[in-house]
């Protein structure tokens, strides 16, 4: 296959990334043309990568961070504007003495059920579900990787109002997997 | 020992804090002993665990941090 038939093949594949990391079509179109843009501009390297989807993703990261720097101040105006939600997550959750209101359920030992490709969807889902600012930030994290030190000066945040996002962020999500993954074993499949 | 003592809700703070951040000794002694003492919330730290190796599982199957790109192009 041609160098520029096999950039196609992945382009859509780096698309859902950039999508769910930016929350913007525009920007996460951008950022995969950059991305194989610049694969193209080294084909050389692209000779030797027998991991080219791995390599490719590696670059779509660094692309992705590029156009949260771009559009810096759009990004973090986002993150006022948003209703938090948290009275209503802490209601579902504790009593008002600080007690669970209901114990938590046991999930099991679900190690191979993680990895099968029917959970991987669920997890991006709950993650999809996520309001943009406060998935951009759970992604910088969780995919991108980042320090919680980088992401606080990327996003011109405190580190108050970060971990206050990120914890917003982790009990949705337990919230959104119980709901759909781990209360259901029945549709388990 | 009273400053040692955290409710449920305090201890889920904790839980899910330490993805993110280092947690004050205090605070780890804290939750050590109310996880020591409390049924519910070793529930919710498995929980958060099994969240932790799933985010693992994600990344793995998205393939490549960022550090494994050998410079930003």
């Amino acid at each position: 296959m041609a160098i520029a038939e096999q950039l196609e093949s992945h382009r859509s594949y780096l698309l859902r990334f950039a999508r769910l990391q930016l929350r913007n079509n525009a920007w996460a179109e951008d950022a995969v043309s950059e991305t194989l843009l610049a694969a193209l501009a080294k084909p050389q390297a692209f000779a030797e990568k027998s991991q080219l989807k791995t390599w490719l993703v590696g670059i779509l990261k660094y692309k992705v961070l590029d156009t949260f720097r771009l559009h810096a101040r759009e990004v973090s105006v986002d993150m006022s504007g948003e209703p938090s939600g948290d009275d209503e997550l802490d209601r579902l959750l504790f009593k008002p003495d600080g007690h669970f209101a209901h114990t938590p359920a046991d999930w099991g030992n679900p190690e191979q059920d993680l990895s099968s490709r029917q959970f991987l969807l669920v997890l991006e889902m709950c993650t999809e579900r996520m309001p943009p600012a406060l998935g951009r930030v759970f992604l910088m994290r969780e995919w991108l990787e980042l320090p919680s030190e980088e992401i606080c000066k990327e996003l011109g945040l405190s580190s108050t109002n970060l971990y206050v996002q990120l914890h917003r962020a982790r009990l949705r999500l337990r919230e959104c997997l119980e709901l759909h993954w781990f209360g259901q074993p029945v549709t388990k499949g | 020992m009273i400053w040692l003592r955290r409710t449920c809700k305090e201890a889920v703070t904790l839980m899910v804090a330490k993805e993110d951040r280092p947690l004050p000794v205090t605070d780890r002694v804290a939750l050590r002993m109310h996880l020591w003492a409390c049924t519910a919330c070793p529930k919710f730290d498995r929980q958060m665990r099994t969240i932790h190796h799933a985010m693992q599982q994600w990344r793995e199957h998205t393939d490549g941090p960022i550090s494994d790109a050998s410079e930003p192009l």
